[in-house]
């Protein structure tokens, strides 16, 4: 029952597990950007900011599932070698997103005085799942090896991605409130920009300085040239974002103005491409400079079984996912439970 | 301890902790389905306030499970990388379908349930709410394949000390998973209706006269009456099903030491593992042997033809003690309850406060049930194929012991919370108006609302005419 042979099939798998990620990087990235830039003074900006995110951080979370998923069945012996390295910070991620999402559900339910508690719950959560995805983000660009200079690095990739998760989630923001609330999301996008910015261009240097493969994947001809686009895009899309914040902040009614998704969608740019330049840097290891997809798959009957199942049942997601936002869309009104 | 004995328990503390949800929400969804079709056909308000009140507790219920959930997968592989090693071949394709068929429509579609009712038409509202409990089942439906087939493993081939799927439909309908997955599903029902029957009993004792509460506790009280004796026919066959592939746990659940005819059911004792014996036992003649043989000098295999490869016997025979005592209790509750109903009407005080204290009653026989079939599957991980100790990683102990410390830790508060806040839902929910006649799809005869005739034993004079 061999439809496909077990490269395919790798590069196949390889790709659809990085799919999961870049979406689960994306989508949750904006529920805990969110999460992350709560503000603790103003409950009614607190109750507006998760009602945004409250018909969706569920089957935005599920993309971790299936992403880590993908990677537990197609390439079991990465997914082992990579967690078991990854093994604390995961522990760490896991509470984090515990904790957050609890908090969720607790803070609308219980009696008043405590729901600042669950808000500080929420916050924090978002904060240790954010930091420690890029802490470990951190860790595999240094080859998954714990020394003094690979953990500095990843305590700086880990404030680089909360920073980034920040400025998506200050984006959705803009993108689902309107108000107050909404100048305060643009003026954090502002200040969250500059952060991932200086963040994302620290780790594009390091990167090839620490990796000898990556440097010679992006300084040697003819493919350098074009993979050069990557980081032009992506640094071409903070500037564009710059000038779009500017725009917004000197309008004096936002309301009237068109275009409120254009920061999402230009955070939504940065994020594929940052993603784009990893997956090229790293390709074809999963393990960086120890296993290769290749090495890794499972078998490929096994695969082609899940690969058909995939393709059936991919698209009804995308339908059904569409279908979600489409009701959701426009401004977030205060969640009502029925 | 070493990283098997840590790694155990993680996996246990994990897994304990997660299943109390989903076997709420499996059984509570399609109840909010079924509270929904009521309105729909009634277009009677108190089915929606039915639907409203449980649906909170859906929703909360709902977010434990994926995020206790979301820990299992990783742990699979960097506790158990022997697990996937061996078996990957089979379990990956299970747990992705689960992730691909399950997980996205629940977590899509629960939004559009819980937030979406002024946005979307009714019956797209109805559906959301069945493809919710759907999802819920489908999401049952192949883990507990997976984990049939762990103590049942067939349709595969070995080669090389790694498995290889040979027969797909083999591998899915596995000998013991039609017995494992209603067994299942009969345990969520159930837990599901002594919840529902004890915070509605809560609400009512603490004063709530509305409809609402009532209609939840008869739809409780009458589901219940009907699911457990259905749950210890299932049960039963459950168990005869043990007995042909896994003797070794069936002889570790009764006590027997030695393989013997006209074995004794043994109600209590306490099996002691140095001597070979039971001390203190209480035994009915023959009557283990009746009920797995259907003879009474039927033979059954003892435990000394397991030696060295069999499951502790302790926890094995108290967890089924516990199990099945849990279950004739919810089977007499029920009946007694329903005939309360049926005769008089309402329930007596004293029925109120027992439902109250079997409120969370099916979480104590789903976990000790768990339990019984889990351990006795041990030595191994997969019956006859991988044992446990096989398939455990190599990472620090100490790293295991400090994860599982935090883990536990945080299950210990959150279930307190999960506890607290429920009963504060019903105690809020006390104060709350009768309907919330804003909501749409309501129908214009609103003057007939109170002359409802499943509800007229309630407090009329409170209500109005």
């Amino acid at each position: 029952m061999n439809w496909l042979s077990l490269e395919t099939l790798a590069l196949i798998f390889a790709g659809l597990t990085a799919f999961a990620i870049l979406l689960y990087a994306m989508l949750d990235g904006y529920d805990l950007g969110v999460g992350v830039t709560l503000n603790m003074k103003n409950e009614a900006w607190r109750d507006n900011a998760i009602a945004s995110i409250g018909p969706f951080w569920d089957a935005n979370e599920t993309w971790l599932v299936l992403a880590v998923g993908l990677l537990l069945v197609a390439f079991p012996a990465a997914h082992s070698e990579i967690l078991k390295s990854l093994y604390l910070p995961a522990a760490a991620m896991l509470v984090g997103l515990i904790l957050r999402g609890v908090a969720f559900d607790f803070r609308a339910k219980v009696k008043p005085k405590r729901k600042i508690i669950w808000d500080r719950t929420f916050k924090a959560g978002s904060f240790i799942a954010a930091f420690s995805q890029g802490f470990m983000l951190g860790l595999y660009v240094m080859g998954l090896d714990y020394t003094w200079v690979s953990t500095m690095f990843s305590i700086f990739s880990g404030i680089c991605v909360t920073a980034a998760y920040a400025l998506i989630g200050s984006a959705w923001l803009f993108l689902k409130t309107s108000g107050e609330l909404q100048r305060h999301a643009l003026a954090q996008c502002k200040k969250m920009g500059v952060i991932a910015f200086s963040g994302i261009l620290g780790v594009s240097l390091i990167n090839p300085l620490v990796n000898v493969n990556v440097y010679q994947i992006w300084t040697q001809p003819p493919f350098a040239y074009f993979y050069a686009i990557i980081p032009l895009l992506c640094f071409g899309m903070f500037l564009l974002g710059y000038t779009v914040i500017k725009h917004f902040e000197k309008c004096v009614n936002i309301d009237e103005e068109k275009g409120h998704w254009l920061p999402f969608l230009i955070c939504c740019v940065i994020f594929i491409t940052c993603f784009i330049g990893l997956a090229v840097s790293f390709y074809p290891f999963v393990v960086p400079n120890q296993m290769t997809i290749f090495d890794a798959a499972s078998a490929p009957e096994s695969l082609n079984i899940i690969f058909i199942g995939a393709c059936l049942v991919i698209p009804i997601i995308a339908c059904y996912t569409v279908f979600c936002y489409f009701v959701f869309r426009g401004k977030a009104d205060s969640l009502q439970y029925y | 301890m070493d990283v098997l004995l840590l790694s155990r328990i993680q996996f246990a503390a994990n897994i304990s902790f997660h299943i109390l949800f989903p076997t709420i929400t499996i059984a509570l969804g399609w109840l909010l389905f079924y509270f929904k079709l009521r309105f729909n056909f009634s277009k009677h308000p108190v089915w929606m306030r039915a639907y409203r009140f449980w649906v909170k507790v859906f929703a909360l219920t709902f977010a434990l499970g994926v995020v206790s959930g979301i820990t299992m997968s990783f742990q699979f592989g960097t506790n158990w990388p022997g697990f996937m090693e061996t078996v990957g071949n089979i379990a990956g394709p299970l747990l992705a379908y689960e992730i691909l068929t399950a997980f996205f429509l629940e977590a899509t579609l629960l939004g559009v349930m819980l937030f979406g009712i002024n946005r979307v038409p009714n019956w797209a509202h109805t559906l959301a709410t069945f493809l919710v409990a759907f999802g819920t089942t489908m999401s049952a439906f192949w883990i507990l394949v997976l984990n049939s087939w762990m103590h049942t493993p067939v349709g595969f081939e070995m080669r090389e000390g790694v498995a290889h799927a040979t027969d797909w439909l083999a591998i899915i309908f596995n000998p013991s998973f039609p017995y494992r997955f209603s067994h299942t599903l009969l345990s969520s029902a159930l837990t599901v209706c002594f919840l529902v029957a004890g915070i509605s009993a809560y609400r009512i004792l603490k004063g709530d006269a509305k409809k609402a509460p009532n209609v939840a506790l008869r739809t409780a009280i009458f589901g219940a009456a009907l699911v457990a004796p259905l749950q210890a026919f299932v049960g039963d066959l459950h168990g005869l099903n043990t007995l042909e592939h896994q003797p070794a746990k069936i002889a570790a659940i009764e006590g027997v030491w030695e393989t013997e005819r006209g074995a004794p059911l043994v109600l209590f004792a306490l099996p002691n593992e140095e001597t070979k014996r039971n001390d203190y036992a209480i035994e009915i003649p023959k009557l283990a042997s009746l009920i797995l043989t259907h003879e009474l000098d039927g033979e059954l295999q003892g435990l000394n033809e397991f030696e060295g490869a069999h499951p502790p016997v302790k926890p094995l025979f108290f967890g089924f003690r516990i199990m099945v005592g849990i279950g004739l209790l919810m089977i007499a509750v029920s009946w007694w309850c329903t005939y309360s109903l049926k005769r008089h009407k309402r329930l007596s005080k004293l029925q109120l406060q027992v439902l109250i204290g079997m409120t969370f009653s099916g979480w104590v026989a789903t976990l000790a049930g768990w339990y019984v079939t889990e351990i006795g599957r041990q030595p191994y991980l997969i019956h006859g194929v991988l044992k446990t100790a096989d398939a455990v990683t190599d990472i620090a102990s100490s790293n295991v012991a400090l994860t599982l410390a935090v883990y536990l830790s945080i299950y210990v508060l959150l279930l307190i919370a999960y506890v607290k806040t429920l009963y504060g839902l019903a105690s809020k929910s006390v104060d709350v108006e009768e309907y919330d006649l804003s909501l749409p799809g309501l129908p214009e005869r609103k003057a007939n609302l109170h002359s409802y005739r499943n509800t007229n034993y309630t407090n009329n004079s409170e209500v109005g005419a």
